[in-house]
């Protein structure tokens, strides 16, 4: 006969102010088995856990339910408390009185009814639970960071810097990601490159930091501790052990006019190259869409002037299997596509620019050596409009719903620069609402505008109309003094909203990990858990889980790296033994259930079975490799013969719910 | 011979003859046959914008509901008209009380649910013809024309309900003009408002928007503006002072076909 203890839980007002807890206990106090039914202020308690520990010592309880939070709040804390009890603790069962009726109901008859039938199934179940016993399993002592932006250049450096073998996987062929296409960085101005290379430096020059870059992640298997992941290293047509970045055939490639994506297109590379002078690894890539040799057969020119025979025509894409304890997800951000945008006639005139362009227009390294010169004619702009939230905070899916939060300052940056360098160029700032929270940011907005003079236009810009005379014309409205202004501007620069990466969502379907509608990362809780996945052993670093600027974006990558590093120090963790199971004497090894298993975790044995005729007999039947198996239950659903059942989770545990619910 | 029905508006036989002759004499030698609805009426002019009265919708039911009973596609070519019955026919397949309201008034046996396919004439040649193959049809090209393209503001917007081109980057009309032979001009003001009904009310007002309509245009090289768009086409002619002239896409069409002598008033 079971013993079953009930304790309703008031959550303070949250439950007690909508639930009638009393009136719950005294229900479920009648249902089978129960031989104690309580209620208290705060079940989560240390009082409250000892209420529940006392009761299962005093009345020898066989089974424990809890009406309370949501079983992601405190299953854990009850589960310990039983387990300290001497109880085992995958007998205690949480009926979701909180999330699931007090807090979605009004009517307090409603929600007391619901509540009470939440507890009696969560108690049909409790009679049916059996002790199960959590297995361990090893962590992989290494961890792979997807992106090698800042944010995955920080996070690296710190797993490595705690002692952990860390792979970087970068998709272009240099690391260093956005940061190192920035001029200047806010607050402070100090110039990107400066700080960006000593720690890419760092990178390739630490031995625990293994870098592929022009690399890409195909798929993920395994599970928190034990990922099997497949690296696609692209054939970049160039040995990377040999290469020794001296350039030669980026001097020599007779290919000369292809746009260069570092400069954002504003000038053209060669058709094989180094993105960038500070590039990390230095290796030269070719690029297979502008080789001749490649696409005709007809040049070779880099391999003749290439002294230690680096390059190799017939590379090809390569995969490699790298087995990890933990991910870090820094696949970074993008500014948007702004041809939807054409009122600013940005396809009409190359003065029309965006903020990214304008970094590489002012950069040393940039197209004009880092004097602003409009892209037309070369000429210095005498007037120059900004027009910020280009795509952000839109209310159409033309753009994007969230504010980018790095445009305020961006633009205020940039104007003050403009300001400082030219004094005899105007700059115009539209703006929604100027958006600087942060250290040292509103001081700094307020230096552009007060000392530096740029003038800040409450409004949007409607029309920008190229002229022949090569001036641009914008008519914009200046809502606080509510007038229509007409400005002749040379240069007007777009602040692009910024999304995440385009690979971004193909790589949370392989990570299994969740992803809100603007394609961003979801943390496991947005207040307590932000650099974690919802998926165990994923982490979240940079702008790949919210738009972010610099500091901020190091800030995570530190925090992440962190929690990676807590994971990688454990020898083994504790796995879920909410596991799937097969009865082999039902089973008819139809494979139904190995084609819905997300994680690879059924294979098919061959196993000798006696027959009622003394006869014995080979049959194919389903084996769970309980390690990988995450307990989703798939499965369960899609086994024809009912063989399949979850442990914790089992079809007569649901069915008995279910009827106790309908009762 | 592909056959149509087509609704020319009441504004193509008054002061828009020249839209709709060259439309019809086109369409012949593109193997488009046009087939008007016995007794065409208004449109529903600039009324049908007031949401929720089902009388201003009513006009342009009556058309869709005609075409529908022929069971062809509609061909519209005048701006207005086209912004009036494609954003009728838009309301109305989403909107099933205003759909029933309508039925009501208008004594229809089946409420009219929006199940007309409708084509501006531009869309006719991009979708139907192809403009690839109204580049072979071409006799006379218009080589090295200078030719701005004219939108205004009723063929592209709104743009969910119109669905012809992207509203702040069009590229049909200077498709269909290299299509007949014509270099576009690239100009910024294409898609803005040429001062529309204001003409009526204040002549200043209107002045200054066709001015600076037309300025963009003559700065940025053009020869010729064309327009699918009757007001248009008069507030940039009578109330701009500029010499630059404005004619009809359909015109300039059967120039290139070389049907332009053949077109005959209805």
């Amino acid at each position: 006969m079971q013993r079953i203890g009930v304790f309703v839980c008031h959550c303070g007002t949250n439950i007690a102010a909508t639930v009638d807890v009393k009136a719950v206990a005294e229900a479920l106090s009648h249902e089978p088995g129960v031989v104690i039914s309580q209620d208290y202020q705060y079940m989560c308690s240390e009082s409250g856990q000892n209420l529940i520990k006392d009761a299962i010592k005093e009345h020898s309880l066989t089974g424990v339910v809890v009406c309370s939070c949501s079983p992601r709040m405190h299953e854990n804390t009850f589960r310990k408390a039983a387990a300290a009890a001497g109880l085992n603790p995958y007998l205690v069962e949480i009926a979701n009185i909180r999330e699931q009726c007090s807090w979605i109901h009004k009517d307090i008859a409603t929600a007391t009814e619901k509540a009470v039938i939440l507890g009696r199934a969560a108690v049909a179940k409790v009679h049916l639970n059996a002790p199960l016993t959590a297995g361990e399993s090893p962590v992989v002592k290494r961890a792979l960071v997807i992106g090698g932006g800042i944010a995955g250049i920080q996070t690296a450096l710190d797993i490595a810097e705690a002692g952990f073998d860390v792979d970087i996987v970068e998709k272009e062929p240099t690391i260093g990601g956005k940061m190192a296409q920035i001029d200047k960085t806010f607050p402070t101005l100090d110039c990107a490159a400066c700080i960006l290379t000593p720690k890419m430096v760092e990178c390739s020059q630490n031995e625990r930091i293994h870098i592929h870059s022009f690399s890409e992640i195909t798929d993920v298997k395994g599970f928190v501790g034990n990922f099997t992941v497949t690296i696609k290293k692209k054939a970049r047509f160039v040995d990377e052990t040999k290469c020794t970045g001296c350039g030669l055939c980026t001097e020599k490639c007779p290919m000369k006019k292809v746009p260069n994506e570092f400069n954002m297109g504003l000038d053209n590379r060669t058709a094989v190259y180094i993105p960038f002078a500070q590039a990390v690894p230095k290796v030269a890539t070719i690029d297979p869409n502008y080789c001749l040799m490649l696409k005709t057969g007809k040049c070779g020119v880099c391999s003749k002037v290439c002294s230690v025979g680096a390059i190799d025509y017939k590379q090809t894409d390569k995969l490699v299997e790298e087995k990890y304890g933990a991910i870090v997800v820094a696949t970074g951000f993008n500014p948007i596509k702004i041809d939807k945008y054409e009122e600013f006639a940005y396809s009409q005139s190359p003065d029309v620019v965006t903020s990214l362009e304008l970094e590489r227009l002012m950069n040393a390294a940039g197209p004009n050596g880092g004097t602003l010169l409009r892209p037309s004619d070369k000429t210095h702009p005498h007037t120059i409009v900004f027009v910020q939230c280009v795509g952000s905070r839109c209310d159409d899916e033309k753009g994007k719903p969230y504010c980018s939060k790095i445009c305020c300052m961006y633009t205020a940056k940039h104007a003050m620069l403009i300001r400082e360098k030219y004094p005899d160029t105007d700059v115009y700032v539209f703006y929604i609402d100027v958006r600087t929270p942060g250290k040292n940011f509103d001081e700094f907005y307020r230096r552009a505008v007060e000392q530096y003079g740029v003038h800040y236009i409450k409004g949007m810009v409607g029309k920008v109309t190229p002229r022949s005379d090569g001036k641009l014309e914008v008519q914009a409205s200046d809502l606080l003094a509510n007038e229509q202004l007409h400005i002749d501007a040379d240069m007007v620069v777009l602040a692009a909203a910024i999304e995440p990466d385009k690979s971004a969502r193909p790589l949370a379907t392989m990570l299994t990990t969740q992803m809100d509608t603007n394609d961003f990362f979801t943390e496991a809780h947005p207040k307590l858990r932000p650099v974690e996945s919802a998926t165990a052993g994923i982490f979240l670093s940079g702008a790949c889980q919210g738009p972010k600027d610099i500091p901020e974006t190091v800030a995570q990558a530190s925090a992440a790296a962190a929690k990676a590093i807590g994971l990688l120090c454990k020898n083994s963790i504790t796995c879920n033994p909410c596991v799937a199971h097969s009865d082999e004497l039902m089973c008819n090894g139809c494979s139904s259930c190995e084609k819905v298993c997300p994680y690879g975790a059924i294979t098919y044995i061959d196993k000798e079975f006696r027959m009622p005729d003394r006869t014995t007999r080979i049959r194919r039947v389903a084996s769970v490799n309980p390690a990988v198996c995450q307990g989703c239950g798939a499965c369960t659903v899609a086994c024809p013969s009912g063989a399949m059942d979850l442990n914790g989770f089992s079809n007569s545990q649901i069915m008995a719910e279910v009827d106790a619910i309908c009762k | 011979m592909e056959t149509f029905t087509y609704y020319p508006g009441c504004t193509l036989r008054t002061k828009a003859k020249d839209l709709d002759k060259y439309a019809r004499s086109s369409a012949a030698v593109l193997g488009i046959s046009l087939e008007e609805p016995d007794e065409w009426q208004c449109c529903g002019g600039a009324y049908t914008t007031a949401a929720n009265e089902p009388a201003t919708k009513l006009s342009a039911v009556r058309t869709l509901n005609a075409a529908r009973e022929l069971g062809r596609p509609l061909i519209t070519v005048c701006s207005a008209c086209h912004n009036v019955i494609k954003q009728t026919n838009y309301d109305i397949s989403r909107n099933e009380s205003m759909r029933n309201k309508v039925k009501n008034y208008l004594g229809l046996e089946e409420a009219y649910t929006g199940e007309t396919q409708i084509y501006h004439y531009l869309e006719m040649l991009r979708d139907v013809v192809g403009f690839d193959k109204l580049a072979e049809k071409v006799v006379n090209p218009l080589k090295g024309k200078k030719i701005a393209a004219y939108y205004g503001c009723l063929l592209l917007r709104p743009s969910k309900a119109m669905a012809m081109d992207d509203p702040e980057n069009p590229s049909i009309m200077e498709d269909f003009i290299r299509a007949i032979g014509g270099t576009p001009v690239i100009w910024s003001q294409r898609n803005e408002c040429c001062g529309g009904y204001i003409t009526m009310e204040d002549k200043v007002q209107a002045a200054k928007r066709s001015n600076i309509v037309m300025k963009n245009a003559e700065d940025m090289g053009a020869e010729m503006v064309i327009t699918a768009c009757p007001l248009c086409l008069y507030n940039l002619k009578k109330n701009s002072d500029s010499k630059l002239p404005v004619f009809y896409f359909t015109e300039l069409l059967a120039e290139a076909l070389g049907v332009k002598e053949d077109a005959v008033n209805e």
